[in-house]
C-alpha cells in the first residue's frame, strides 16, 4: 500500500506550495501561517507516533539484557550500559524446569505446533470455502456469506462459555488439537473473507478456458485459481498464524492446568504474577514471544496491508 | 478470537455487505449447473460444519445455560436439559457490581474508540505526504496491533511499576511529581491507562484503514479547494473530512463492538481491579473463580444482545454504504 500514493507532492502542508493565483493580503497570511504550523506540526506528530508506540519495545528489549539489581539500582537508564550486559536472562527462561529454568523452549513447541495446525487447516476450509462462495452457484450460498460475516464480529469471550462447558463435559478441555478447532472456526470466517475477494479479481475466463478443455473442477482448482491466488493464499497464512500465536483467552480457559502445554502467551500471563521470577528475565520472555511476529510482520508487511485493507479499498 | 482485541484478532477485514445478487457466472446447460450445485455445497459444507458445530450452536446453548442453575462442579453429572429458571438474571441484574460494571464496560468502549479513531485520523493525516523512510514509519505503527497481547500487557505494566518503571522514574525524577502513581491499581488511573493502552493498541487499525481512504481520494478537489485559496485547515474541514466520515463511522461501529467486548486487555494489566471491572472479565470471573456457569452466561447474554443491536445497525450501514 505504500508508495501508490495518489496525493500529488504539493498538498497544503508542503511549505514550498504558494497559493496559486493573487489573492488578498489576509487570506495570504491565514494560508502561509497555516502551511508552516502544519509543516512543523507534521515532524512533531510523526516523532511522537514513533516515540509512543516504540518505545514499549525498545523497552522490552532494554530490559531483557540487563540484570535485576541493576535495573533497581538505575531504573531510569536508558541506554545499554555494555559493563552490565548480560543474556543470562534468556538462558534461564528458555531452558526446562529442571534445569533451573522457566521452560520456555517447550512453551515456543506448544505455540509453534497450535499455531502451524491452525494455518493448515483453516486454509484448506478456506480455499474451498472462498472458491465455492467466489465461484459457484449453490442454494444457501448468500445465506451462508452472511453467517460468515456473524461468526467474524462475534466476540470471543461469548463464546468462552459454552466453549469451555463443552469441552470439559467432554473431557478433551486440555488437548492442544480442540484448541486449534477453536481457533479454526473462528479465524475460517475472516479467511474465507479475503480469499473471497481475491479469487473474484482472478478472471473467470481462465478458468472458462480449461473447462472448455474438459478439465475437472479439482484439477483447475488445484493448477489454475491456487497458483494464481498464492499472494492471497500466504497472506492468509501469515495473518492466521499471528492469530494463533498471539490468542490467550482459549489458550487460558484450555490448557492452564497442565504446565507442559502451555503456550508462550498463556507461561508469559502466568508467570508474570510471581515474585520469585525476575522481571529482567520475564522480560526475555516477552521479546521471545514478540520476536516471531516482528520477523514475520517486517518480512511480509506489504503482503500483509494489502491483504488488510483489501476490504476498505472496495468503498 | 473473533472480532475480539486479542491479537489481530478477528482481522481487519471491513466487510461492505455482500456483492449484491451478482450471480457467478453459471453453466449453460443444466446438467453443469447441477454438478456446479453440488460441487459447492460439498466444498463449503466442511467449514460449515465446523462453524455451525463450534460456533453457533455453543452461542444457542448460552441461552439455554443462562436460564438453568449449573454450577462447574454438577457438570459431570448434569444433564443437558436442567430446570428452566429466571435466577441468573434476577441474580446478575440486584447484584452490587452488575450495573457500576456495565457503565465501566460503556465508558471503556467509547473511551476507547474516541482515543483509538482520533489518534489513527491524526497519524494517517501526519503521514500523508511522502518522505523518506515512510514505509518503515507506517509499518513501525502497525506494531503494537501485530504484537502478542500478552507481551504488550506485561511491558506496559513494568513501564508503570511504581517501584521501578520508568514513568514513575521519569515522572518523579524530572516532572516532579510527589509521589509515584499506581497506575494499575489506584482509581481513577487504572480505568484511564487501560482506555490509552487501548488507544496504543488500536490506533494503528483506525490508521491503515483511514491512509487507505485517503488514497484513494481524488486529488482534484484539493487542487481546486487550494487554486481557490482554501487553507490546510479549511481543506481537512470541507474536503478531506467529508470524504472520510463513512469511513469513520464503520471504524467506530467496529472498534466499539470489538472493545465493548474486550476482555484479554483489562484482564492482564488490571485484573479487573480498582474500577476497571468491565463485563466480560465478570464472565470470566464467574464462569472460572466461582464456577457459576448460568450467572456467567446470564451475563455473556447481556453482552451479545448489545452486541445484536449494534451489529444490526452495523448491516443496516453497510447496505447503505452500498448504494451510495
Amino acid at each position: 500500500m505504500a508508495g501508490v500514493a495518489t496525493v500529488p507532492a504539493d498538498t497544503p502542508a508542503a511549505p514550498s506550495t504558494p497559493p496559486r493565483r493573487s489573492v488578498t493580503g489576509r487570506r495570504w497570511s491565514r494560508y502561509s501561517i497555516e502551511t508552516r504550523v502544519f509543516g512543523v506540526l507534521r515532524w512533531v506528530v510523526i516523532v511522537f507516533l514513533m516515540l509512543f508506540t516504540l518505545f514499549p519495545f525498545y523497552y522490552m528489549v532494554l530490559l531483557s539484557f540487563r540484570d535485576l539489581s541493576a535495573l533497581l539500582q538505575d531504573p531510569a537508564q536508558l541506554w545499554p550500559d555494555l559493563s552490565e550486559f548480560t543474556a543470562a536472562t534468556y538462558r534461564e527462561v528458555l531452558v526446562s524446569t529442571e534445569s533451573g529454568g522457566q521452560g520456555f523452549l517447550q512453551f515456543m513447541a506448544n505455540s509453534g505446533l497450535i499455531a502451524l495446525g491452525t494455518v493448515l487447516v483453516t486454509l484448506v476450509f478456506a480455499i474451498l470455502g472462498a472458491y465455492a462462495i467466489a465461484r459457484l452457484q449453490f442454494p444457501g450460498r448468500r445465506k451462508i456469506s452472511v453467517l460468515f460475516l456473524a461468526v467474524y464480529l462475534f466476540p470471543s469471550i461469548l463464546l468462552a462459555v459454552p466453549l469451555f462447558v463443552f469441552f470439559t463435559r467432554i473431557g478433551l478441555r486440555g488437548s492442544l488439537a480442540a484448541l486449534v478447532l477453536v481457533y479454526v472456526s473462528q479465524t475460517v470466517a475472516v479467511a474465507i473473507y479475503t480469499l473471497r475477494n481475491y479469487f473474484q479479481t482472478v478472471p473467470a475466463s481462465i478458468e472458462e478456458a480449461a473447462a472448455v478443455d474438459g478439465a475437472p473442477r479439482f484439477t483447475i482448482m488445484r493448477k489454475i485459481t491456487i497458483p494464481l491466488a498464492m499472494p492471497a493464499i500466504l497472506s492468509n497464512a501469515l495473518f492466521i498464524f499471528m492469530i494463533a500465536w498471539n490468542e490467550f483467552l482459549f489458550a487460558l480457559l484450555f490448557l492452564v492446568q497442565d504446565r507442559d502445554r502451555w503456550t508462550v502467551s498463556l507461561g508469559l500471563s502466568q508467570l508474570a504474577g510471581s515474585i520469585e521470577i525476575p522481571t529482567t528475565v520475564l522480560m526475555a520472555g516477552s521479546v521471545i514471544l514478540t520476536l516471531p511476529i516482528v520477523i514475520l510482520f517486517f518480512a511480509s508487511e506489504r503482503l500483509l496491508t494489502g491483504g488488510l485493507t483489501a476490504g476498505a479499498e472496495k468503498g | 478470537m473473533t472480532g475480539s482485541d486479542s491479537g489481530m484478532t478477528g482481522g481487519p477485514v471491513v466487510p461492505l455487505g455482500e456483492p449484491g445478487g451478482r450471480a457467478p457466472r453459471a453453466h449453460p446447460r443444466s446438467r453443469g449447473q447441477w454438478s456446479e450445485r453440488r460441487f459447492g455445497l460439498a466444498i463449503i459444507s466442511p467449514t460449515v460444519v465446523l462453524v455451525v458445530v463450534l460456533v453457533v450452536l455453543p452461542i444457542l446453548w448460552t441461552v439455554m445455560l443462562a436460564f438453568q442453575d449449573l454450577r462447574l462442579i454438577q457438570l459431570r453429572t448434569a444433564g443437558l436439559l436442567g430446570d428452566y429458571t429466571l435466577d441468573n438474571f434476577v441474580d446478575v441484574f440486584t447484584s452490587p457490581g452488575f450495573w457500576g460494571s456495565l457503565v465501566t464496560t460503556l465508558v471503556y468502549a467509547i473511551g476507547g474508540t474516541v482515543a483509538a479513531i482520533g489518534l489513527g485520523l491524526v497519524a494517517a493525516l501526519a503521514l500523508r505526504q511522502p518522505f523518506r523512510g515512510r514505509t518503515f514509519v507506517r509499518a513501525s505503527l502497525l506494531l503494537p496491533y501485530v504484537a502478542p497481547v500478552v507481551a504488550a500487557t506485561f511491558v506496559w505494566g513494568v513501564m508503570l511499576n511504581p517501584q521501578f518503571g520508568i514513568v514513575n522514574e521519569i515522572g518523579t525524577g524530572l516532572l516532579g511529581w510527589d509521589e509515584p502513581i499506581a497506575f494499575l491499581s489506584e482509581r481513577p488511573w487504572a480505568l484511564i491507562t487501560v482506555i490509552v493502552f487501548e488507544m496504543w493498541r488500536s490506533f494503528p487499525f483506525a490508521f491503515l484503514f483511514l491512509t487507505a481512504r485517503l488514497q484513494a481520494a481524488p486529488a482534484t478537489l484539493e487542487e481546486a479547494a487550494r487554486v481557490d485559496g482554501a487553507t490546510p485547515t479549511q481543506i481537512f474541514r470541507h474536503v478531506i473530512l467529508p470524504q472520510l466520515l463513512p469511513t469513520i463511522a464503520v471504524l467506530a461501529l467496529l472498534r466499539f463492538i470489538w472493545t465493548f467486548n474486550n476482555f484479554d486487555d483489562i484482564y492482564l494489566l488490571t485484573g479487573g481491579g480498582a474500577g476497571t471491572e468491565v463485563i466480560s472479565v465478570r464472565v470470566f470471573d464467574f464462569l472460572v473463580s466461582r464456577g457459576d456457569i448460568g450467572a456467567a452466561s446470564a451475563q455473556a447474554l447481556v453482552l451479545a444482545s448489545v452486541l445484536i443491536v449494534l451489529v444490526t445497525v452495523y448491516y443496516r450501514f453497510a447496505a447503505k454504504e452500498e448504494v451510495a
